[in-house]
């Protein structure tokens, strides 16, 4: 199975650190947004974390919840998420994520999403709205099969929640860098420092920040303390104004930041 | 164990926190700080005064003689909520938060609104209180309530229109959580009904369950018994819980929430949502929701904006479940018929939300024939509701310019 872990430890051995780039599956279409994943791994994105578009996604911003609300308005279905996995993972290395809300899962039967994800070559669950507290039935399910499951940590998440955090993911933990929602910010906030500090004490093998990065100065910068850095709002915004090759470009110029002489 | 005694965060199988992380320790810290306020007897005593001298509590209850020979020869009953200050019950659990929002020290306060009544009564609570104010409301509800939105900026609020989904409530509900993990240092979210995550479903009960204690002991006090019946609106379901919850252990008691049945619940556009959902997790709790075979939320629609919510509390979920109230729908054509029956018979307008209550009375009544006594909660007047009876009445004269 291709989890995230090795991934991650392999792009800090060789590098400053991993890329992880977001895109919702089914925008603009479910073909080009298949396409535009490949098109981020080809131009160095190293772990891909594809979103699940929901009618409720209350830790989206602007850019992407007008690209998943457009996804639904196409009709996207839940199996699309297997078939997009299943398509990238066919024709990349890259370890594929799946971001989503827990009430999708819940429905489909977390057990039946489990084996279908696995089944795809998924790596794993992103999941912004399960805290470990309510996770039981995800946690069993992803033991079973093996895939790699990432929670979230905040700046204001006590010690208590930061070990649960630590102990309960699989892969990495996510570090929410600012106190917001996504969409890029002109500063990664001082905030996601302390936070990976705090994650790294409490024994997380790998920690990967995201909410506000946008540029290869910023990549760069969240590499000297994190394991990784997410990138969302920036690359859908890239694909929404110029297609899929825009998309890549954006790829291609936030992995310098993984390089940083090239940077500086 | 008491069914009353039965707190948050789980009811039975609903409830819960399903929410992003960033939000965890603002629960926690209103969670503790409730439950620090609840021990406290200043605290209770500040509520209550507040209550008394600014509210208008405790609320009277009107029996409805003329109303009642439309319902079977039943006796009907109404907690008037609808008198108190803002105009609906909204205003009992905004008070509560704002106090708590004061004793955590923050300086701004969020809330969604539907109808606008909770909006308008959060709006009030921060203008007494001298806290920054944000609303948030869908675009479709600012339309069709435009004079509470008036209201809202009057007392100082800025009330913020949103655009993204089905622009009603339940976006409101996810535009404020936006803000709310944006701006958490310094921003208390007033949440406005019985659903969301732990702590709200049981605090917000707490703070509206004076609705039902205090008409327990007045329908006791006019009839010399228990009533056989209680009813009550159901959108999220607050001023429900607020009248149930008093009765909870009285077994003889029916309890009957009436949800919003809009065009009719074989359509696709009501709100009915414990009749016709499965259960789901939405806004930070497990409950029942209106939702495709993918677990993405239906739009609901109701005439009604402050029932129109694809989403229900936690605890209604429960009693449903448990079979300790029954739950019905009533559709827009029946609420709109009770409203101005009532109107006319009575001298009273209800909210739009209130008369499906008042619709479901007519025919419960029926059910249960002379001697029943039901007592219905009559949560808010009609005043906000007037544009739209006057176009669903044909009330205006031909050159009017809507």
């Amino acid at each position: 199975m291709r989890t995230v872990g090795p991934v991650i430890r392999r792009r800090n051995d060789e590098a400053a650190g991993a890329l992880v780039g977001y895109l919702p599956v089914g925008f603009p279409t479910l073909d080009e947004s298949v396409e535009a994943a490949i098109a981020l791994v080809e131009h160095g994105v190293d772990v891909l974390e594809l979103g699940l578009p929901y009618s409720d996604p209350v830790m989206d911003g602007p850019v992407i919840q007008a690209a998943t609300q457009q996804a639904l308005a196409n009709g996207f279905r839940l199996t699309h998420g297997f078939e997009a996995v299943r398509r990238i993972t066919e024709r990349t290395d890259a370890p594929v994520l799946i971001m989503t809300y827990w009430n999708p899962v819940l429905q489909y039967g977390v057990d039946r999403f489990a084996d279908d994800l696995a089944a795809a070559g998924g790596a794993g669950l992103i999941t912004p709205d399960l805290i470990p507290d309510e996770a039981a039935d995800w946690i069993a399910a992803s033991e079973r099969t093996g895939l790699d499951r990432v929670f979230l940590a905040a700046p204001t998440s006590t010690d208590a929640r930061i070990r649960q955090a630590v102990d309960s993911s699989r892969g990495f933990v996510y570090a929410v860098s600012t106190m917001g929602i996504t969409g890029a910010r002109s500063d990664v906030d001082e905030a996601a420092r302390t936070l990976v500090a705090r994650l790294a004490e409490a024994g997380a093998p790998a920690s990967c920040v995201g909410l506000g990065i946008s540029t290869a100065a910023q990549v760069a910068e969240v590499l000297e303390y994190a394991d990784g850095a997410i990138v969302g709002s920036a690359l859908v915004k890239a694909l929404a104004d110029g297609g899929v090759e825009a998309a890549g470009e954006l790829a291609g110029e936030l992995a310098r930041g993984t390089r940083p002489s090239e940077v500086r | 164990m008491a069914l009353r005694a039965q707190s948050g965060p789980y009811f039975g199988d609903f409830g819960g926190r399903f929410v992003p992380e960033s939000l965890v320790a603002a629960l926690d810290e209103l969670g503790e700080a409730y439950d620090l306020a609840k021990l406290d007897p200043a605290f209770g005593e500040e509520l209550a005064e507040l209550g008394r001298s600014y509210t208008g509590r405790p609320s009277i209850i009107t029996e409805v003689p003329r109303f009642a020979r439309h319902a079977g020869g039943a006796r009907v009953i109404l907690k008037r909520e609808d008198l108190n200050h803002t105009g609906s019950h909204k205003i009992n659990n905004v008070l509560g938060q704002a106090l708590l929002t004061k004793r955590i020290g923050k300086t701004r306060v969020i809330a969604e609104t539907g109808a606008g009544q909770h909006g308008v009564a959060t709006a009030t609570a921060a203008a007494l209180f001298g806290l920054e104010c944000t609303i948030y409301m869908g675009e479709v509800d600012t339309e069709r309530q435009a004079l509470n939105v008036a209201r809202m900026r009057l007392l100082g609020a800025e009330v913020v229109p949103v655009t993204t989904g089905s622009r009603t409530l339940k976006d409101a509900i996810n535009e404020a959580m936006r803000d709310w993990v944006t701006n958490v240092a310094t921003t208390n979210y007033i949440f406005g009904t019985v659903a969301g995550p732990h702590p709200f479903p049981e605090m917000v009960r707490d703070f509206q369950k004076v609705i039902g204690e205090e008409a327990r002991q007045q329908v006791i006090d006019l009839t010399g018994a228990l009533p056989t019946a209680v009813t009550a609106c159901v959108g999220g379901g607050s001023n429900a819980i607020g009248i149930f919850h008093a009765f909870l252990d009285d077994a003889e008691v029916a309890l009957y929430g009436f949800e919003a049945g809009g065009e009719g619940v074989d359509t696709e556009r009501h709100a009915a949502t414990i009749t016709k959902g499965r259960p789901g997790v939405l806004h930070g709790a497990r409950s029942y929701l209106l939702q495709d075979e993918d677990g993405q939320t239906i739009e609901s629609h109701s005439i009604s904006a402050g029932l129109d919510y694809p989403g229900v509390g936690p605890e209604h979920a429960w009693l449903a479940a448990i079979g300790r109230a029954t739950y019905r729908p009533v559709t827009d054509a029946a609420a709109m018929q009770a409203l101005r029956l009532l109107t006319r018979t009575e001298g009273i307008i209800p909210a739009i939300e209130s008369a499906h209550a008042l619709a479901g009375t007519l025919e419960l009544g029926t059910e249960l024939g002379p001697g029943a006594t039901i007592l219905v909660s009559l949560s808010g007047r009609g005043d906000k509701d007037m544009d739209t009876a006057a176009k669903y009445f044909d009330l205006y004269d031909q050159e009017h310019p809507k």
